[in-house]
């Protein structure tokens, strides 16, 4: 069971939200370079999940285990993306690169994601989309070794999800692992997992 | 490290100059309310400067009090809270400076408005600089062991009655002391024992608070 | 010694032991604490003499001071379980600090009572403001907060360790508070309610109330164990062994 190559190894991982079995049993093992796509039906425990492997959901049954430290590697995109609607986009991405103590270009990052000439509007006066954008600039500032994504296509157009699927793919083959829920596929070679399948609760 | 926790200040003083309603109605409630007991009890300048200690400071407990109910509020509505709590750095860095900023845009201001309401409250001159000193060293007390109370209710709807449940009991020492400061002065004792208790409180929340502030996020995030 | 002692540690801190263990003292302990309190009421309501000064009102420190010590003591072992909880993350001790806190503030509530009952004929007043009665309320004030956040939390684990949080803070605020209106009383030397006073205590009047002090500390430890029983079957309701144990026919 143990591999000693995987950086993130699960095993018997179960969760119980408001009287529910959210998730029993599960287990897998991931290395780096791989991704990652969580699928299950609203309500599966996703969102849920994704948070007990970063660490911010405690309550669990079972073992969650990384081969190092996860902290300084980690860049975590939550369900909810982070960004204040009364700071501009540049402010927002500003912070989150000191927090996370990334080092990439701000101007480059936000213009990877189309966000050039939006830099200096407050968030609160951009889109969804565009909002989502700024959080996903992150994958554009380098220095972390292991994404975790929640629903990172929310609210992209085409030639977002196109552009995203690109950085994924190019990540991943530079040895970056990759955990991300949604929908939708990166392409071919990515590993499913799938909630509420199997071990269903009661 | 000191990098972020100066990215953090600035993110939140940003945010509270964006929305200044935030800073301005805690002091515009802790004039309100003084203003309230002339009017309530009477206008005689006797039984006014009796009370005053006493009104100043529970005003100026409620006006933080109810300044901390939004303290994180947003940050984890937005999801800017998760981000904080699973950074690389440890959540006390980005939260000091949050609460340092909170202080200094509520509890500074109404430690500088507190003389002039206590000169309204008929004290006299002579005590003014102690009820504003007495404020000063109060305020980020109330502050740092209010946020302990607005973390743990930060992701709950009722937030705003249970975090006054929560946190007044805790905030008799400081009001106590507080209001003990300014009456000792009016008897015309010394003050500076009573002062140095103050300072002696505010060490320890300074000391402990924060961290406590940080595990209270971490168990309300779910962990 | 210490081996056993570490065994004990382990097995009280697993929920399976600790439901057998508190299912087979309860049945002992209640009846036992009842009885100790009774007797130590009985005798101090009844037999003991009666006070030089006070008369026979004194005698209410039979239900007051156990109760004071009660609320007091059991704040304080709350703030100890808390510490567990959040340092340790024992799940035993965040069920005990949720089986702790009704007890402790019904305690803190009949404690604040006979002080009432008791005040009127010694001060002419159901109540003031010196230190023990002020401490008392607060101390109140801070079981009903721990109470009010637990139930306002839906998960019972994040229910506990934010309660927990509560606690630890509210123990050093006690300790301050306790000293803040000690402070507070010497600025306005008003009436202290003074427990009779040491050297008027005979054994005659000591003996009664340390038993009923006892019995009330075993009455709730059964309350305690009674609760943290019910707490841990309801946690732990999916596991198998619970799921045996409410089978029809099943023993354990």
């Amino acid at each position: 069971m143990t591999d000693p190559s995987a950086r993130l190894t699960v095993s018997r991982l179960g969760c119980e939200r408001d009287d529910r079995m959210l998730f029993q049993d599960l287990a897998f093992n991931a290395r780096a370079g791989e991704i990652w796509q969580i699928t299950g039906a609203n309500g599966a425990g996703k969102t849920t999940l994704l948070r007990i492997l970063v660490g911010l959901h405690g309550f669990y049954q079972g073992q969650v285990r990384w081969s190092r430290p996860l902290a300084p590697d980690l860049l975590y995109l939550g369900h909810d993306a982070g960004i204040r609607e009364e700071l501009s986009a540049r402010e927002n991405l500003q912070f989150s690169r000191a927090l996370s103590g990334q080092s990439g270009d701000l101007d480059a990052a936000l213009a990877a994601v189309d966000l050039y000439g939006f830099e200096d509007v407050p968030a609160g006066r951009l889109s969804a989309g565009q909002r989502r954008r700024i959080a996903l600039a992150r994958l554009w500032l380098g220095g972390k070794s292991v994404w975790v994504l929640d629903e990172p296509y929310t609210a992209i157009d085409q030639a977002g999800v196109a552009k995203l699927d690109a950085r994924l793919r190019e990540a991943a083959g530079a040895g970056v692992l990759i955990l991300y829920t949604s929908h939708h596929r990166v392409g071919d070679g990515v590993r499913q997992l799938r909630l509420g399948a199997a071990g269903e609760g009661r | 490290m000191s990098g972020v926790w100066r990215a953090s200040l600035r993110r939140e003083l940003t945010l509270i100059w964006r929305a200044p309603a935030d800073v301005i109605q805690p002091l515009f409630f802790f004039v309100v309310v003084v203003s309230l007991f002339p009017l309530g009890l009477s206008p005689e300048p006797e039984l006014l400067a009796l009370v005053a200690p006493g009104v100043v400071w529970v005003a100026a407990l409620l006006a933080v009090m109810l300044s901390l109910d939004g303290l994180f509020r947003r940050d984890q509505e937005s999801g800017a809270l998760d981000q904080m709590l699973s950074a690389p750095v440890m959540t006390v860095v980005p939260v000091s400076a949050k609460l340092l900023a909170h202080w200094l845009l509520t509890g500074l201001p109404l430690a500088l408005v507190a003389p002039l309401l206590g000169y309204m409250m008929q004290l006299p001159a002579s005590v003014l600089d102690t009820l504003a000193l007495s404020v000063l060293l109060g305020t980020p007390t109330l502050t740092v062991v209010g946020a302990i109370g607005a973390a743990l209710t930060v992701g709950l709807n009722r937030g705003g009655i249970l975090l006054a449940v929560l946190v007044l009991p805790l905030y008799v020492p400081v009001l106590v002391f507080g209001a003990g400061v300014v009456r000792t002065a009016l008897d015309g004792l010394p003050t500076d024992g009573l002062l140095a208790v103050l300072g002696a409180i505010l060490a320890l929340a300074l000391s402990l608070g924060p961290l406590a502030v940080a595990l209270g996020l971490r168990i309300s995030a779910g962990d | 010694m210490w081996k056993t002692l570490t065994r004990w540690y382990h097995q009280l801190s697993s929920p399976r032991y600790f439901y057998r263990f508190a299912s087979a003292v309860l049945p002992w302990l209640m009846p036992i604490a009842v009885l100790v309190l009774l007797t130590g009421l009985v005798w101090g309501l009844v037999f003991a003499p009666v006070e030089r000064y006070q008369g026979n009102s004194y005698r209410i420190i039979f239900i007051h001071v156990p109760a004071s010590s009660g609320a007091l003591m059991g704040y304080i072992a709350m703030g100890v379980a808390g510490l567990i909880a959040l340092v340790w993350r024992l799940k035993m001790a965040e069920v005990m600090l949720k089986a702790m806190a009704p007890f402790g503030a019904v305690l803190a509530t009949v404690s604040l009572a006979t002080g009432a009952l008791w005040g009127k004929p010694t001060w002419g007043t159901y109540w003031q403001w010196d230190a023990r009665m002020t401490s008392m309320l607060i101390l109140l004030f801070l079981y009903l907060g721990i109470i009010a956040l637990q139930s306002a939390i839906r998960d019972p684990r994040q229910a506990a360790r934010a309660a927990s949080l509560l606690a630890v803070v509210g123990v050093i605020n006690v300790v301050i508070v306790k000293y803040s209106v000690e402070w507070l009383n010497t600025l306005h030397q008003g009436a202290t309610l003074k427990l009779v006073g040491e050297s008027s205590i005979n054994d005659a009047m000591k003996w009664p109330l340390l038993i009923s002090m006892l019995g009330l500390w075993l009455l709730y430890a059964a309350n305690v164990l009674m609760r943290a029983r019910t707490e841990v079957l309801n946690r732990e309701r999916r596991s198998g062994w619970v799921a045996t144990l409410l089978a029809p026919g099943a023993k354990e």
